[in-house]
């Protein structure tokens, strides 16, 4: 855990394993679409493999497992805001929706 | 006075030592400064690519026309099959292993092994340019033969084409630029430029960057795609 800066020499097995895993990862979540499924599982799937893809990219080939906490830390906590700004333009583009689906159900009426 | 000193002991927990790195008036980041602003560079292009997501995600979920379905729209014809999706499959897979190839190429920039690295190098250069070249296949393809447009286009919602191009658009101009950008490390390397410091750094931090590059890939991939 207490490394010297330049430290980050690490035996190549192990980005080869990454490197395999990600292909796994990968034709799961292309199976996904080609065996077609719909609703919660495809999404819930989808997430699923891109949050493992994503992690293993971060955390091994980017070499953030063997970073200092302090910097960790600088680089994963401002994003997190970002899912504040998901939630809330969530609820605006539904209520965006709600309002052209009536705005267009009034024109046609008219 | 050096209770600040990061080397420690072994009694220093992990919690401990993010409080003195934070504390006291110094440094906080004890890595290659340019460690440090390749990542604070990364953090504010992750703003920018989830910002065009979130975007993506609004016009999406307010349009009122049926979104086209990607696994139809970027599905290719082979041999009388249709293939949902291939091409992107593809081409997820070849940016993989361009990250492959570049984590290698840190990992051999340590050992000093200046040919491996730089050869590993120009091998991501390489699957990043094929990458771009599949891109453009795929916009060709897209605005020649399915009539898509950022206005408009014949299968539904016309915010689809706007996101589309907008997005991977933004994303391989990332793609090119890290190819660019791995040229240069890669010839400074096979040079020796980096041999009178034995200083490898700025090979982990080009390889930071193209991971990013292939990271956003694999947001894009199950939003945009598999959505």
């Amino acid at each position: 855990m207490e490394q010297a800066a330049s430290d980050q020499q690490h035996p190549i097995g192990i980005y080869l394993k990454i490197w395999g895993l990600l292909f796994v990862f990968s034709t799961l979540s292309y199976l996904v679409d080609y065996f077609q499924f719909q609703g919660l599982l495809r999404w819930s799937l989808i997430i699923v493999f891109m949050l493992i893809k994503a992690g293993l990219i971060v955390s091994v080939f980017m070499h953030m497992m063997w970073e200092r906490l302090s910097l960790i830390l600088a680089i994963l906590m401002p994003p997190l805001c970002l899912l504040v700004l998901v939630g809330i333009m969530q609820i605006e583009a539904d209520y965006t929706f709600l309002t052209r689906l009536d705005f267009f159900a009034q024109t046609a009426g008219g | 006075m050096d209770n600040g000193t990061m080397t420690g002991t072994m009694s220093v927990t992990r919690t401990e030592a993010l409080a003195r790195d934070w504390s006291s008036d110094r440094e906080a980041f004890p890595v290659h400064w340019g460690k440090a602003m390749m990542w604070i560079f990364l953090v504010s292009d992750t703003f920018i690519f989830t910002v065009f997501l979130v975007g993506y995600m609004t016009v999406r979920i307010s349009a009122t026309e049926p979104w086209p379905s990607a696994s139809e729209v970027f599905a290719l014809h082979i041999g009388g099959h249709e293939l949902p999706l291939l091409l992107i499959a593809i081409m997820t897979f070849v940016l993989i292993s361009s990250s492959g190839t570049m984590a290698m190429a840190v990992n051999y920039g340590y050992q000093r092994n200046r040919r491996m690295t730089a050869a590993l190098m120009l091998a991501t250069a390489l699957l990043g340019a094929s990458f771009v070249g599949m891109q453009a296949f795929e916009w060709t393809k897209l605005i020649t033969e399915e009539g898509v447009r950022p206005w408009g286009n014949p299968m539904g919602a016309a915010q689809f084409g706007a996101t589309f191009f907008m997005i991977t658009g933004f994303h391989g101009m990332h793609v090119s630029a890290g190819v660019i950008y791995l040229l240069v490390v890669a010839i400074k390397v096979l040079k020796g430029h980096y041999e009178a410091k034995g200083n490898y750094e700025v090979v982990e931090i080009a390889g930071l960057y193209w991971h990013f590059v292939d990271l956003v890939w694999v947001f894009i991939f199950a939003f945009f795609y598999l959505w």
